[in-house]
């Protein structure tokens, strides 16, 4: 596996062997009767952190929702963390493509934080319990490695978009997960908050050594930190190193249309002549 | 023979000694029932209404009250027990309500889908008590509650149904906490949202049933409705709003039985105006407190 970007190979913990986080071969995803896309091969390892970029409707949370065996695939074999998708649901932290809390939201962002970690446990939890005391120490460290501190016990609606979103990101990574899925978490939020969540995600990937798959519309306030892309259009998919993806030659060969990747001055992509997907009706969550 | 004893009671009025007067309220066996069962409904409001305006379902809590009084007034018309007909309905309402949230259509059509069905619940009442004759005293009982003409009996059915609620709430407190403000978190770790969705309105139905048969179909919402929305306001923090919601929820009762005893105005009166109060007194004193923090922010921006 070459990694053509400019970062320089992480030092996995000691004892850590590499191993691979996602595997599909020649996958297919069918919904409502409709392929989304077929023939998809890819592999993400430990540690890595994976943009999944594509047009509207191209099936980029279809993925997600496949890795976490909410949807079988039509064809194909997948494996997430070495078993069948969905049966490792306590080792994958996962925030889904969402509106955001709004104001009338009386749930203090500590609250939401710890649900991830004991939310599926049923019975009443009772304070003075050593593991209730353990818990709420590990929802104060994961506050703190997304440096939430200073608004975590507030109501979450009050926030602002960045605000709920690290919040969210703690919510994810409070169990330990050895897999990270974020499906659009930049999605509302304004540039220079986009890039400094961007950022905070590349430092738990390295820190916490999870594998991220970032669901992204836009690669640019991303791509200093990347590792490596999938690139969903056209009912399949493109896996490599963003120098190798994104490129003219990949994309038009991947759309079946031309396709002209331009590069700036300030060292931003920009892809033109996109073609419209074709389902594009309401399926942002598609 | 309970009436006769609330009439005689009603018109003595305070004295001036509030020991004495507490003493009286606890001398009569009626009012002894009142306060027993006011004391579980209220406990088992405070406990499902936090949840219940924490997943936004103020409107099916209603319509399974508005459902409840159909259901009491078939009853009478088939010559069964009330509490068959508020527990056979309310179950049957509670039903209808998790069909339609689990169809997944849009918010506006869930609640014009509940409104229609509120409708016909209401229209069905008219015809069944249309259809029994002995008609006005009943009604007004059953719309406005019982609450001095409780029974002994009636009180330990009511403490085993709100028991049996209110532990299962609280087996489910967290996957149901989870399921609520986070659905699509919850599901993807696991946590069965739609059957804790469907779960919970059986048990909100339940509670109704039960509430209905002691304030009455339509003042169901003062124990069930008020004090969480109440709670709400004064907390974000989920342990600290449930057992305000049941501190609320107990004083207004307690308060309002009093207040009825010693005066000639209904229970159902008292409890709905007093929580009514609180409410409007929390939201305007933190509309104000919040007008006072913005406009403290824009004086120091300004100076």
């Amino acid at each position: 596996m070459s990694r053509l970007g400019a970062l320089a190979p992480r030092a996995k913990p000691a004892g850590a062997a590499t191993s691979t986080a996602v595997a599909f071969d020649r996958a297919a995803a069918r919904l409502g009767g409709r392929t989304i896309w077929s023939d998809v091969s890819l592999t993400v390892a430990e540690g890595d952190f994976v943009a999944v970029l594509g047009p509207n409707g191209a099936g980029k949370s279809t993925l997600i929702n496949a890795i976490l065996g909410l949807l079988p695939l039509a064809a194909g074999t997948a494996s997430v963390l070495g078993r069948p998708p969905g049966d490792s649901k306590g080792l994958i932290g996962y925030l889904p493509q969402r509106r955001s809390f709004d104001t009338g939201t009386r749930i203090r962002g500590v609250d939401l934080v710890r649900l991830g970690l004991d939310g599926a446990r049923w019975g009443v939890p009772l304070p003075g319990l050593p593991s209730h005391k353990r818990d709420a120490a590990r929802v104060g460290e994961v506050i703190e490695l997304v440096g939430a501190i200073g608004y975590a016990r507030q109501p979450i609606g009050e926030l602002s978009g960045g605000e709920q979103q690290r919040l969210l990101i703690a919510q994810a990574l409070v169990r330990r997960p050895k897999l990270l899925l974020l499906d659009e978490p930049l999605d509302s939020l304004d540039l220079p908050n986009q890039a400094a969540v961007a950022a905070l995600v590349r430092r738990i990937c390295e820190e916490e050594y999870v594998a991220v798959l970032l669901v992204a519309h836009d690669i640019n306030p991303i791509l200093g930190y990347l590792d490596r892309v999938v690139y969903l259009a056209g009912g399949n998919a493109i896996e490599g190193a963003p120098q190798e993806v994104i490129t003219s030659e990949t994309l038009t060969r991947l759309y079946g249309a031309p396709i002209e990747v331009l590069r700036a001055s300030d060292g931003r992509l920009v892809v033109v002549g996109q073609p419209e997907a074709p389902f594009v009706h309401g399926d942002r969550h598609g | 023979m309970a009436t006769a004893m609330v009439e005689a009671a009603i018109f003595q009025g305070l004295s001036w000694n509030p020991l004495a007067d507490l003493r009286e309220l606890f001398a009569y066996p009626f009012m002894v029932n009142a306060l027993e069962a006011g004391t579980i409904v209220a406990v088992m409001g405070g406990v499902i209404g936090w949840f219940m305006v924490l997943r936004r379902q103020t409107f099916a809590g209603h319509t399974l009250s508005v459902i409840a009084f159909p259901g009491a007034a078939a009853a009478s018309l088939a010559g069964l027990p009330l509490a068959v007909g508020y527990f056979g309905f309310c179950g049957l309402g509670a039903l209808a309500l998790a069909g339609i949230a689990g169809s997944r259509r849009s918010l506006s059509a869930e609640s014009a889908a509940i409104g229609s069905l509120q409708a016909l619940a209401l229209a069905l009442g008219f015809l069944f008590v249309s259809l029994y004759h002995g008609v006005l005293n009943g009604l007004d009982s059953l719309l406005f509650g019982t609450f001095l003409g409780i029974t002994g009996r009636q009180v330990t059915v009511l403490l085993a149904v709100a028991a049996a609620a209110v532990a299962l709430v609280a087996i489910a407190a967290r996957p149901l906490f989870f399921a609520s403000v986070d659905g699509d978190v919850a599901r993807a770790r696991g946590v069965p949202v739609r059957a804790l969705g469907f779960g919970f309105l059986l048990v909100l139905g339940l509670s109704v049933a039960e509430t209905s048969q002691i304030t009455g179909a339509l003042l169901v919402f003062a124990l069930l409705v008020t004090p969480a929305a109440t709670a709400h306001q004064l907390t974000p923090r989920p342990g600290l709003g449930i057992a305000l919601s049941v501190a609320l929820a107990l004083a207004v009762t307690w308060l309002g039985l009093a207040l009825a005893y010693f005066s000639i105005y209904p229970v159902g009166f008292y409890v709905t105006s007093l929580s009514f109060g609180l409410y409007l007194l929390v939201r305007v004193s933190r509309a104000l407190a919040s007008r006072r923090r913005t406009t403290g922010q824009l004086a120091l921006e300004a100076a």
